[in-house]
């Protein structure tokens, strides 16, 4: 694009002046966000007098970090995000997996069709099948009290001492884990994974007398292990960041996963904007991990995505 | 060895899990909701069949003193507050195609410049909506700070009517521009080939004709495929950005369908009325990928 590649050292310099600065204003609301985290409250809430100032603590309050547990049930919100993240994923990438392989790599009648079919869903908004899930887990306790009567639906069960919701309906790991279960995208996703695998592998199993189980489990899946990486991590981020369905489906402070949680900071008397950052930092801190740990995931999930244009 | 397997009793384990999921949670809920919206129903009482006067309400007119008057002014101007949203996408757009552009050269770091302005869009969420908050808070967030020592009195930002959808609007940007779609973009420009710049070159062109020539309608599939993505993200956007930034307000300032949906839902509990809001969002978005698919099918052919 440029004159030419031999153009000589100061035009590289004069973009690396120009990306920097570009890349540093864009850092600039990250480092903010750090600087408050290790501020003290007064720190915090107090009018900037020099540049410096803004983005540099006064006095490093790495006791903020503590303080975050402390204040609310962070540890509850992050463990219950953890688990809700973990068993949505898994059982999205089973649900998702077997799908797929039906639609690359098996011949039934109205297949073409039902793909379509799931293709067409995607459009739909959250907000035209969010309202029924709502009512639905509103209601499933009574759903289970006309199917079998006598046991306590609607009951909070513990863990010994240790509360852990519903066994369905509203309050309970149920909704927060099994609607996420499902999905025509991650569905799609793998799909286009499977069919750039060599058919003629599944072909020559097929003669040494494997079965279908056989060939997805021991050809096709450990074939499209990227593919199966790449749903893993962004179905984890997205049900780690998800917001609206908790918030709706939970009212109990230990059934809150952490995006949820976080208002615990916004306190009677204004927010206590010290803590609230330390504590979105925590959570930002595995997303960060799992980002520069699986960098080419991404870009994959990013590409793909673009194909189903 | 030509005879396969029985087709449907093969692949019916496969499919099960994942279908029984679908028809539960996608394919009945839209059905409910078709029936919901005919309804009025708070969840206490039982519901009632009104039938089409949800949309009534929603999309109707009624003559007033002078003139005539929506019957439900709010969604007209939640609407509006939704449209008015969609309008940093070009921005965006042409912002991930810059920097693309920018990246798109042999230069040392170059990879490091793309992590970092990929960084926003991995942490998009609602940890950074809080961030934002704190960003325009009038007092003590970043923005009044800057301007407060260049000795600009800032605007009270997401509590101001006036700015609150901008702000709300240059965050987004923040989050989105080296995304997705500067990756996109990243992978087209490298499909462009290089001696179309050449002959460009010979030819005499400058920097701007190259663009115009070259590089813009070797990455006009791309742009297509974000802009259509964008409106479609963007019509039903940001209930959680908004709910975290500013509840919807002031005065309903920031408010969009999304929201308005979640409000009459799950705070006010008018199911029906949520249900026919939700559908007509659906309609809006259904209508454009419509007619952007068949614009779309043109723009492939010619």
């Amino acid at each position: 694009m440029k004159r030419t590649e031999a153009g000589g050292r100061e035009k590289a310099w004069g973009w690396h002046v120009l990306l920097g600065v570009l890349g540093a204003t864009m850092l600039l609301p990250l480092v903010f966000m750090v600087k408050t985290a290790l501020s003290s409250a007064d720190d915090a809430m107090a009018p900037a007098t020099s540049p410096g100032a803004m983005l540099w603590p006064a006095s490093w309050q790495w006791d903020n970090f503590a303080e975050v547990w402390r204040a609310v049930p962070f540890l509850r919100y992050y463990v219950n995000s953890l688990a809700v993240a973990a068993v949505a994923t898994l059982g999205q990438v089973i649900t998702s997996a077997c799908a797929a392989y039906a639609f690359a790599r098996l011949e039934w009648r109205g297949r073409d069709a039902l793909f379509l079919g799931y293709l067409a869903t995607m459009m739909i908004p959250h907000s035209v099948t969010m309202i029924p899930n709502f009512i639905a887990m509103r209601f499933i306790p009574d759903l289970l009290h006309a199917v079998a009567p006598g046991a306590a639906w609607e009951a909070m069960r513990y863990a010994g001492d240790v509360p852990v919701g519903r066994l369905a309906g509203l309050d309970s790991y149920f909704a927060l884990t099994v609607p996420a279960m499902f999905s025509a995208y991650g569905t799609f996703m793998l799909r286009q994974f499977f069919q750039s695998i060599p058919r003629s592998l599944d072909e020559a199993a097929r003669i040494d007398g494997a079965g279908n189980w056989v060939i997805f489990s021991r050809i096709i899946l450990p074939l499209a292990l990227p593919g199966l990486t790449t749903l893993t991590i962004l179905t984890f981020m997205s049900v780690w960041g998800g917001f609206l369905w908790p918030l709706i489906v939970t009212s109990q402070d230990f059934m809150r996963t952490l995006p949820v949680g976080l208002q615990a900071f916004h306190g009677q008397y204004g927010t206590q904007w010290h803590l609230m950052m330390a504590a979105a930092l925590l959570m930002l801190l595995p997303v960060l991990a799992v980002f520069l740990a699986g960098q080419r995931f991404f870009v994959a999930g990013a590409t793909i995505g673009a194909v189903k244009g | 060895m030509k005879k396969r397997v029985s087709p449907h009793r093969a692949a019916l384990p496969f499919l099960l899990p994942n279908i029984a999921g679908f028809l539960l949670f996608t394919a009945w809920p839209v059905v409910a909701t078709l029936l919901l919206s005919l309804c009025s129903w708070d969840m206490l009482t039982p519901p009632r069949w009104i039938g089409f006067d949800n949309f009534g309400e929603l999309l109707g007119f009624h003559r007033g003193p002078d003139g005539w008057l929506a019957n439900d002014p709010d969604f007209w101007k939640y609407l509006g507050n939704t449209l008015f949203m969609l309008l940093n996408l070009p921005l965006n757009i042409a912002g991930s195609l810059l920097l693309a552009m920018a990246l798109n050269r042999r230069l040392r770091g170059a990879q490091a410049y793309r992590l970092l302005f990929f960084l926003p869009s991995i942490l998009a969420g609602v940890p950074i909506y809080y961030l934002w908050r704190w960003l325009y808070n009038p007092q003590f967030g970043l923005f009044n700070s800057l301007l407060g020592l260049a000795g600009i009195a800032g605007p009270a930002w997401l509590q101001d009517a006036a700015w609150a959808k901008p702000a709300i609007m240059l965050m987004q940007s923040w989050m989105t521009v080296g995304g997705t779609s500067m990756v996109l973009y990243l992978a087209a420009l490298q499909g462009v080939p290089r001696d179309l710049y050449e002959a460009a070159e010979i030819d005499g062109a400058g920097w701007w004709q190259q663009f115009r020539a070259v590089t813009w309608p070797g990455v006009r599939p791309v742009t297509f495929f974000i802009f259509t993505i964008g409106v479609i993200h963007g019509l039903q956007y940001g209930v959680d950005a908004v709910y975290v930034m500013t509840q919807g307000g002031p005065y309903g300032a920031s408010t969009n369908l999304g929201f308005y949906i979640y409000r009459k839902a799950f705070v006010e509990f008018q199911m029906g009325y949520a249900a026919a809001i939700a559908l007509v969002l659906f309609a809006l978005i259904f209508t454009f990928t419509l007619l952007n698919w068949k614009k779309g099918g043109r723009v492939e052919t010619d």
